[in-house]
């Protein structure tokens, strides 16, 4: 009954084609965006920030780039962590070459080289297609690991082979490095988050992203309409690595203060790959609802016996913890094998017809 | 499908707002420590023995003393898998809870919490670990790593490999081989044993075996075909043993292998059988069971059936190393109660003082029961390392016994490198160094 466009007209072409047609959708969105940059930073302590909420954003910005080119494109991508390495260290290395550089401009250098390497490793995907694919990029994820690993130049010549976030300012005020407080941090990871959500929602309504989902849909159909697919796979593979590596930047800058290899391993790819298929593939909204499943579900397992009372020993709760989690990623995904952005659009549709459902 | 729905729909709704009920609960008089531990995942078979060495010592501290001068040590363990990410999630968790020191037990996770320890004003105590660097107190004067970090046992394990070849000037034209954990933890060894094969003109080769470590083929056949006359590992969990197992595969000679001191437990040994026979480790604490602590172990905290672990499970080197650290960490604290007061739960920056200003001297061992069990360290605010004596212990199959005296590090070699690596890394972090002489 709220919650329906009943006497909502569209008379502009402009507002035909607005990313949230719905005035309540539009109000919604603003308010969440606006909760979420005012709430947390007032009221959450620095376990929830520097614990949840900055690795959440982090991961739905990673998401949201492996969704343009997994949900969107329809290329099967297992290089994620090696993509988001690539940014992680190319920031490291400006950032420590060019120290008056500002890290904002750094993160944005750092995601072009990753868009580089993306393109590099993204040609393969004109021959194979579909879990071959997987595994050609699969070989960018081993490589690119092993070489930040094997090459000192890459991480200063620390004899750890860990690189570290410097210290470094964005209007006078601490960005990065140790004295860099968490409300911050928050604040420009979010922010960085809020703008390429924005970018990605436009990229997929435009031409670019109808050519994505041509060649996803059928390539060879797509082919014969027009669409080129070595330039649309290229630029899926360029877009999304740019989106990763700048995520793989502010895992180490605004996240984790330093990092080694071990930070981006296959795991990392996995779990990005788990947050777009359980979020829901091709969907902007789904990869940040992927990512809050992925990085909340743990959190609240862990601390939920503790709540509840019980003691039981560490081992034991993690065995729990995983198990449940395994379980709960396959109910979701029978009950709706499309993703929590599918489960959110029902909900939306049963809205606009309560109180009155036929 | 309606009532189907609406259950999905709760399921959702406590998922989404379950964790917002996760709180930080309140603090009692007692001192806190966090215990960072992995009893499950690959690294386990290293970290639940060290993990049950710490929290039988503190209940033995409670049990036969109620605490550390009568304020009593509590606890909570946290997983960490021996991952990073999950290693930060555990000490933000369990910092708000006024802790006063943390101990990271992974080299990893140390590099996360060293940035951290001046802001949060937590003690970083990395017994034998994490950046040797941060053994110069100057310029971090929140870490310790007391009694010898990596770079000081490297360079006793070269002495000790010299002293067996017959002095050191022997070791020209050898060959050894280091074999590591392909993470910063292994890493760390290699710029001093590269410096010490030059000054030594020893062949040194640096062999990586990356995480998890259970697939070591290539690396075995690579030391096959060296042949090396000696060979040094810096292995962690599995990798330890899959080493010891293929070492013992291919014929390496046991006796001639040897492992720092997390390479070196009967977790490591056992698997390989009687291939392990004659393995050597680095330590600086005795193995077994011999000691009058282990009898006040057995008798206020297994007796009452508040052990962690097994009973038999007491002694071997991780649980002996354990049981150092809580008890390093606790005269800290006993350090830091002295001073500022007895019966009141210290605050972080008294237990740093007290880490700073700790002098366990053969005295005070003596009276703790731990007599030749460790040797005594003094930390200054100068060296929060210490540069303590290494020991040699070897595997016979049934059991680890020393085979060495208390071998020196080269401190001469060592430190000038551990001053020349902090100012990198403090600069690094933005540190400017304190003078120690302004403090009290």
């Amino acid at each position: 009954m709220i919650y329906r466009e009943a006497g909502q007209f569209k008379t502009s072409y402009a507002a035909d084609q607005a990313i949230f047609p719905i005035v309540q959708d539009r109000v919604l969105v603003t308010l969440g965006i606006l909760a979420a940059f005012v709430v947390p930073p007032l009221v959450a302590n620095e376990y929830w920030l520097q614990a949840v909420l900055i690795p959440l954003t982090i991961y739905a910005l990673a998401a949201l780039g492996l969704n343009l080119l997994t949900g969107y494109a329809g290329q099967l991508s297992l290089g994620t962590g090696g993509f988001m390495a690539v940014g992680a260290y190319a920031a490291f290395k400006l950032a420590t070459a060019f120290p008056w550089l500002n890290i904002l401009v750094v993160f944005g250098l750092a995601g072009l080289m990753a868009a580089m390497v993306g393109i590099l490793f993204g040609i393969p995907s004109l021959r194979i297609k579909g879990f071959y694919l997987a595994v050609a990029t699969l070989a960018a994820q081993f490589f690119l690991v092993w070489l930040f690993n094997k090459v000192p130049w890459f991480v200063n010549y620390a004899s750890s082979g860990t690189i570290t976030a410097p210290p470094r300012t964005v209007l006078g005020v601490m960005v990065t490095g140790p004295q860099a407080t968490a409300p911050v941090r928050y604040v420009a990871a979010l922010g960085v988050l809020a703008l390429f959500a924005l970018v990605a929602k436009n990229l997929v309504r435009g031409r670019m992203g109808r050519s994505w989902m041509a060649i996803r849909d059928r390539d060879i159909a797509a082919e014969i309409i027009g669409v080129r697919p070595l330039r649309t796979k290229l630029l899926a593979f360029a877009i999304s690595s740019f989106y990763c590596g700048v995520a793989g930047a502010e895992l180490v800058f605004l996240y984790l203060g330093s990092a080694e290899t071990l930070a981006f391993d296959i795991t990392l790819s996995f779990l990005v790959l788990f947050m777009v298929i359980i979020g829901g593939l091709g969907s902007i909204l789904g990869s940040l609802l992927g990512a809050a499943f992925i990085v909340l579900i743990p959190i609240f397992l862990t601390n939920a016996p503790h709540h509840l009372g019980l003691a039981l020993p560490v081992a034991l709760q993690k065995q729990i913890e995983l198990m449940v989690f395994g379980a709960l990623i396959i109910f979701f995904l029978i009950v709706e094998p499309h993703g929590l952005a599918r489960l959110w659009q029902i909900g939306k549709e049963k809205l606009r017809l309560w109180p009155f459902p036929h | 499908m309606r009532i189907r729905g609406m259950w999905i729909g709760a399921l959702a709704v406590t998922l989404a707002v379950g964790p917002l009920a996760a709180a930080v609960s309140a603090q009692g008089k007692d001192v806190f420590i966090p215990l960072l531990v992995y009893r499950t995942g690959p690294y386990a078979p290293s970290g639940i023995p060290i993990a049950n060495g710490f929290v039988d010592y503190f209940t033995l501290l409670n049990e036969r003393d109620g605490g550390i001068n009568g304020v009593k040590v509590a606890w909570e363990e946290c997983e960490t898998q021996y991952d990073t990410k999950q290693g930060v999630e555990c000490y933000e968790r369990l910092k708000g809870r006024s802790a006063v020191l943390v101990n990271p037990y992974s080299t990893g996770i140390t590099y996360q919490l060293i940035p951290k320890a001046p802001v949060d004003k937590v003690v970083v105590f990395s017994m034998g670990y994490g950046m040797s660097a941060a053994s110069d107190g100057h310029w971090f004067p929140w870490v310790f790593n007391f009694p010898t970090n990596y770079w000081s046992q490297a360079s006793a394990v070269i002495r000790y490999i010299g002293n067996q070849e017959g002095g050191l000037e022997k070791l020209k034209g050898k060959k050894i081989v280091h074999i590591f954990h392909n993470s910063p933890y292994g890493k760390e060894a290699n710029s001093t044993l590269e410096e010490l094969s030059k000054k030594y003109q020893f062949e040194l080769t640096l062999l990586a075996v990356d995480h998890p470590g259970q697939e070591q083929g290539a690396t075995w056949l690579q030391v096959r075909r060296i042949n090396p006359d000696w060979i040094f590992m810096s292995g962690w969990g599995v990798m330890n043993q899959v080493a010891i197992k293929e070492a013992a595969s291919k014929g390496v000679r046991m006796d001639h292998f040897i492992g720092n001191w997390w390479s070196a437990n009967d977790s490591d040994v056992v698997p390989a059988g009687d291939g392990a026979k004659g393995y050597k480790g680095a330590t600086f604490h005795a193995p077994g069971t011999n000691f009058k602590v282990h009898a006040e172990i057995a008798k206020f905290v297994y007796d009452k059936g508040k052990g962690a672990g097994k009973k038999e499970e007491m002694g071997t080197p991780l649980y002996n190393r354990g049981v150092v650290n809580a008890m390093l960490s606790a005269e800290a604290i006993r350090t830091a109660i002295a001073r500022y007061g007895n019966k009141q739960a210290p605050t972080s920056e008294q237990v740093r003082w007290g880490f700073e200003n700790l002098n366990l001297t053969e005295k005070r061992l003596d009276e703790m029961g731990m007599k030749g069990f460790t040797h005594p360290i003094k930390v200054s605010c100068e060296d929060h390392e210490g540069g303590g004596p290494v020991l040699i212990q070897q595997w016979d199959g049934k059991k680890w016994s020393v085979v060495s005296d208390w071998i020196p590090v080269m401190r001469d070699a060592v430190r000038p490198k551990i001053e020349a690596a902090a100012v990198d890394e403090g600069k690094k972090l933005g540190y400017t160094p304190r003078d120690c002489s302004k403090e009290k």
